[in-house]
């Protein structure tokens, strides 16, 4: 009844070519906007702001970036956390380094180091293809991590291989409370999404698309696989070394490389194939479930079964649960939450009148 | 020259041990397209099962411990095990997303994964099992005093495990009717399905036959280094083999193995020192990758057109 | 008769709440961020199980700290530093007074909350693992690397192989080939290990194993090749039973093979069998369940069938009696601290903060805690958050572990000297003036 779009017409191409044609989309996206911008960090408390929100954001954004290549592009990567990595060490030592430099464009130069170590790994796409290609992307997981720990410079030849991230600081003005670690981590993130949602409209994303459906045929319509698929290299890895960054910088304070293992890469994977391959707000949709489940879980078996069952075999329940969970889910909508979503919008538009 | 043999034969000798990991890899893909990435979970889910009944089983039936009938009878019970879990994967998860993306089958078995280790924890528990196979791990001796070469008894016996298991899975596949079945369901889902293969049959012996391949490289890993969750990081060593020597072919399996575990060896011992050390984690999966720009399909693997 | 049971029934539950409150009123809370499962959980069930079984023998035996119980919850973290973070935050408000302590036993999910502990005031209490240099407890007055940390025993290590060798001067010119975990965990060893080795003369054969190091024939073959003296062996998880097997094959002497703490339970040589026999490890507690504290826990805890172990047969294990180690440190930080803000009241972290950085266990107070050899004595100051940098040798004899010395200490100059060092840089770095330690009470 609410959610109509009789009697909105589009005019003009740019109302036409807009990401919410429907005035219903356009209000509640603007409310979903003011509502993470104001009232969030006015009223969630501590907990929420650093161990779930930014988290949260911060892992929608790799999995932005996961998504434009595989969702988009085609090409399955099991590499994702070793970009952010070089995203977090990157942005990490131009800070360190340059006198003076700003955290945003260290931020941006951390993500174009990603990028560019992302087009070197992206290389063998051009030959490789299906699970042989996810496979040679462990490579550069691996390879990366060993870089990281093995050269002393990246670390400034700290004892142990760590980190430790610089003060957030932009026109004088300290991002340092939880509010507005949050904060410029949603304002980051909401750019970038929002240029990613226009990225894949645009003919770039066509083309990622094309190549995505069958290259040769993409190549017989003109489209150069070689620039196409270097391209959603560059771009994905570029937004995942963003991730990477904001990790070290509003989340964890200090990161290792070890830290950015294969068991994230995989974390990463799960949230765009459960939030929905080719959807932008799938990411997010994807990265909120992974990150809650096993919280979730973990709360949950504490206060139903806490005490009566020996800690450890609640502990691995809850990893028994968590992985059925994940199956089934899979078997019961393999399009992902993006896809439950959309469902309900085409459900609530003839709510209440389904005939 | 001496130092470049040892490294060399001991290098092949792992090798052999990556394959065995490999094998079961290989089985799956060949007959559902699954890559089925739960497969060193099995690897540890069977170790940890052959392990855990040997040690209940003397007190259950009364049965001297350790010896060769409570080995043998928990061997069955394991095997049992992973023929259960292998049907149970089929008939609970695979059935069900058929005809979905590879990635999303994929995604499944990583799910699998989690479920698997969470299950073999949760019975058996954590702790750190030691498994002696009664073989030691020691040089052989007229080989040392030969040629100075060390070579390992246990590794030799590893490898002859891992060619009987491959010569008998060849034989199995090339002249009995359900290997034959195999690799007709192998060659086209939909062919096979019409001349009355039953594919859902046949993925269940698939999968059985993945189980016990696991049993048999969890028994062996196991007896190396302990029964205990690091056996599921052995899928890792083995996924380099898997792309180097393709992923539905046995045979590529086993010279993947090879290759990977010389030229693993070789370059950790000549180049390692050079940069620090360590390379093994990367160096197999460059190579690969390096051999892959050059052979897109791997060793033996099939070569995929593509039709516009 | 309706409005009669209604306010029976609400009084019953104000009651109930009061009481309940009035009990939460006593308790101490400590939060456990623990993992029991994935490749960690063998050492995670060892140690979160004897830490709790300390914890409920204080409750049981002694009605809690002068009669403050104590109160805990689990919260797996996997060993991963997010869930880690996730843990910290949802503990930190728990209980009447908040957490006491946050010990994560990893030393990811430590550099994630280093710089939160010092906002929540918490301490961040880290035995035998975590940032070497918060030892310098002017620069990190939150943090407690208790005991002793990787430089100490690096440096304790190198004592005990030149007394074996019968004395220091004796190391020149010989070799020590340095077999370590590839990750920022076993990097630790280099600067300590390159400043010994000038100092005493000695080589050192720096040999990475990739994780998880379930192979080591290379390493072996260098090892075998370039014949070291003694190989220290800085391994952990898979890579340390491994690394023995790979040791007999290539013939070289287990009695040669020194390992660090996290290559000394029973997780690592069990699994090795005949080969780990003789090959001895460092350790800031020794295994063995005839101590007094650990009958105790059997008699109080496990009499009265309250014990956290499913398998009680691990009691007196390397990492059992590590957690027991946990439990002892923390329960007499807590007492500490109550002597000055009050017995018998719970405490805030703050408060608990100040129990360790005055926490003083003397052989007499090992004594009468029932762990005489269990454990080192320690004594933490303000400047010294390290307390004791004391370990012991113990060698497995096939079987089971033997300790062969007595507290071994290290080089103490020359650590602390790195330990300033360190710090130094890192307070520059993050521009932390560092406390004068004459001016704390």
């Amino acid at each position: 009844m609410f959610y109509r779009e009789a009697g909105q017409f589009k005019a003009s191409y740019e109302e036409d070519q807009q990401i919410f044609t429907i005035r219903q989309d356009r209000v509640g996206f603007y409310a979903i906007l003011a509502f993470f911008f104001l009232a969030v960090p006015a009223f969630a408390n501590q907990y929420w702001l650093q161990a779930i929100l930014t988290p949260v954001l911060i892992f929608s954004l790799a999995a932005i970036g996961l998504n434009i290549l595989t969702g988009y592009a085609g090409q399955l990567s099991l590499g994702s956390a070793a970009f952010m990595a070089v995203g977090a060490f990157g942005a990490y030592n131009f800070m360190l380094r340059i006198d003076g430099m700003p955290f945003i464009v260290a931020i941006i130069l951390g993500g174009l180091c990603a990028a560019a170590v992302g087009i070197v790994f992206g290389l063998p796409s051009l030959r490789i293809k299906g699970f042989y290609l996810a496979v040679a992307t462990l490579a550069a997981q691996f390879f990366i991590v060993w870089a990281l720990v093995k050269f002393p410079w990246f670390s400034n030849h700290s004892s142990s291989g760590v980190i430790t991230t610089q003060e957030i600081v932009i026109f004088g003005f300290a991002f340092d409370s939880p509010e507005r670690k949050y904060l410029i981590s949603l304002a980051i993130v909401a750019v970038l999404a929002l240029l990613a949602k226009n990225l894949v409209r645009s003919t770039t994303g066509r083309a990622w698309m094309a190549v995505r459906d069958m290259d040769v045929a993409a190549e017989v319509i003109g489209i150069r696989p070689m620039r196409t698929k270097l391209q959603a290299f560059a771009v994905s890895s570029f937004y995942c070394g963003v991730a990477g960054a904001l990790y070290g910088y509003t989340y964890l304070g200090t990161v290792e490389p070890e830290g950015f293992n294969l068991d994230l890469s995989f974390k990463i994977l799960f949230m765009i194939i459960i939030g929905g391959v080719g959807s932008i707000m799938g990411s997010f949709l994807g990265a909120a479930f992974i990150v809650l489940l096993p919280i979730f879980l973990n709360v949950a078996m504490h206060s139903t079964l806490g005490g009566a069952v020996p800690a450890s075999l609640a502990a691995n329940l809850e990893l028994i649960i968590f992985g059925g969970l994940i199956i089934f889910f899979l078997i019961v909508e393999p399009h992902g939450l993006a896809r439950l979503w959309q469902i309900g919008k085409e459900k609530l538009r003839l709510w209440p009148f389904p005939h | 020259m001496q130092f470049f043999f040892e490294v060399l034969i001991g290098g092949l000798l792992s090798g052999v041990l990556y394959a065995l990991v490999a094998l079961g890899f290989v089985l799956i893909y060949k007959a559902s397209g699954v890559f089925n990435f739960a497969q060193g979970a099995m690897v540890f889910f069977a170790a940890l099962t052959f392990v855990g009944f040997t040690e209940v089983l003397p007190a259950w039936f009364g049965l001297e411990e350790g010896s060769k009938l409570v080995f043998a009878l928990a061997f069955v019970l394991a095997l049992a095990a992973m023929v259960v879990l292998g049907i149970a994967t089929e008939k609970i998860v695979l059935r069900r997303l058929v005809n979905q993306p590879h990635i999303t089958l994929f995604m499944a078995t990583i799910g699998l994964t989690y479920l698997v280790e969470g299950i073999a924890q949760g019975i058996w528990g954590a702790n750190v099992r030691g498994l002696d196979l009664g073989i030691a791990d020691e040089p052989i001796g007229w080989i040392m005093d030969s040629a100075n070469i060390l070579v390992s008894k246990f590794d030799v016996f590893a490898a002859s495990v891992a060619g009987v298991l491959v010569v008998s899975l060849a034989l199995f596949f090339q002249f009995t009717r359900v290997g034959r079945a195999l690799r007709a369901v192998a060659d086209d889902h939909q062919a096979a399905l019409s001349i009355g293969i039953p594919l859902q049959h046949i993925w269940a012996i698939v999968w059985g036959v993945a189980g016990f391949v696991a049993l048999v490289a969890g028994l062996i890993w196991g007896s190396r280094n302990g029964v205990q969750f690091a056996l599921t990081f052995t899928a890792l060593k083995a996924l380099p083999v898997l792309i180097l020597g393709g992923f539905t072919s046995v045979p590529g399996a086993i010279l993947g193995g090879l290759i990977i575990g010389s030229t693993e060896k070789l370059a950790e011992v000549y180049i390692g020192p050079f940069v620090g050390g360590g390379i093994e984690s990367w160096f197999p999966y460059i190579l690969a990758l390096g051999f892959l720009l050059v052979r897109p399909e791997g060793l033996f693997g099939e070569r995929h057109i593509d039709r516009v | 008769m309706k409005l009669k049971t209604t306010v029976l029934l609400g009084a019953a539950v104000a009651g109930l709440l009061a009481t309940g409150y009035a009990a939460a009123q006593q308790q101490q809370f400590i939060g456990l961020p623990s993992y029991r499962v994935g490749p960690y959980a063998s050492g995670g069930s060892g140690i979160y199980g004897g830490w709790i079984d300390y914890m409920t023998l204080i409750n049981e035996r002694d009605g809690g700290i002068n009669g403050v119980k104590l109160a805990w919850e689990e919260c797996e973290t996997e060993y991963n530093n997010a869930r880690g973070v996730e843990c910290y935050e949802r503990l930190k408000g728990k209980g009447t007074t908040g957490n006491s302590v946050f010990q994560p036993l990893s030393t990811g999910i430590t550099y994630s909350v280093l710089d939160r502990v010092a906002q929540d005031k918490i301490p961040l209490v880290t035995m035998g693992y975590g940032r070497t240099d918060a030892a310098d407890g002017r620069v990190f007055p939150w943090v407690f690397p208790l005991i002793t940390t990787y430089w100490s025993q690096a440096s304790a290590i190198v004592n005990y192989i030149g007394t074996k060798e019968g004395g220091m001067d004796k190391l020149k010119g010989k070799k020590i080939a340095l077999l370590y975990h590839d990750s920022a965990y076993g990097k630790e060893s280099h600067a300590i290990m390159d400043k010994l080795a000038a100092k005493h003369g000695f080589e050192v054969l720096k040999i990475a194993v990739a994780h998880p190091g379930n192979e080591q024939q290379s390493q072996w073959l260098q090892i075998r090749q370039s014949k070291p003296d003694y190989v220290v062996l800085w391994g952990w998880g898979v890579m340390n039973p491994t690394a023995l097997r790979t040791a007999q094959r290539t013939g070289f002497p287990r009695e040669k093979m020194v390992g660090v703490w996290w290559s000394g339970a029973e997780e690592d040589t069990i699994p090795a069998g005949d080969a780990a026999k003789g090959y001895t490890s460092a350790g800031f507690n020794v295994a063995g369940a005839n101590y007094p504290v650990i009958k105790d826990i059997d008699k109080f805890v496990y009499g009265k069938s309250k014990g956290n172990m499913e398998d009680k047969s691990r009691l007196g294990s390397v990492y059992y009696n590590r957690g027991v180690v946990h439990g002892i440190i923390t329960v007499e930080a807590i007492r500490t601290a109550q002597e000055k803000f009050g017995k018998g009241k719970p405490l805030t972290g703050e408060q608990v903060r100040w129990g360790f950085e005055h926490l003083k266990i003397d052989d007499k107070k090992l004594a009468a805690l029932g762990a005489t050899g269990f454990m080192p004595d320690l004594n933490v100051t303000c400047a010294d958050h390290e307390g004791a940098g004391k370990v012991k040798f113990q060698q497995w004899d096939g079987a089971k572990w033997k300790v062969v010395t007595d507290w071994v200490e290290g080089d103490k100059p020359l650590v602390r000297g790195m330990v300033e060092e360190s710090a130094a840089a890192y307070a520059k770095e993050k521009g932390i003036t560092p406390r004068d330690c004459s001016k704390e009470s």
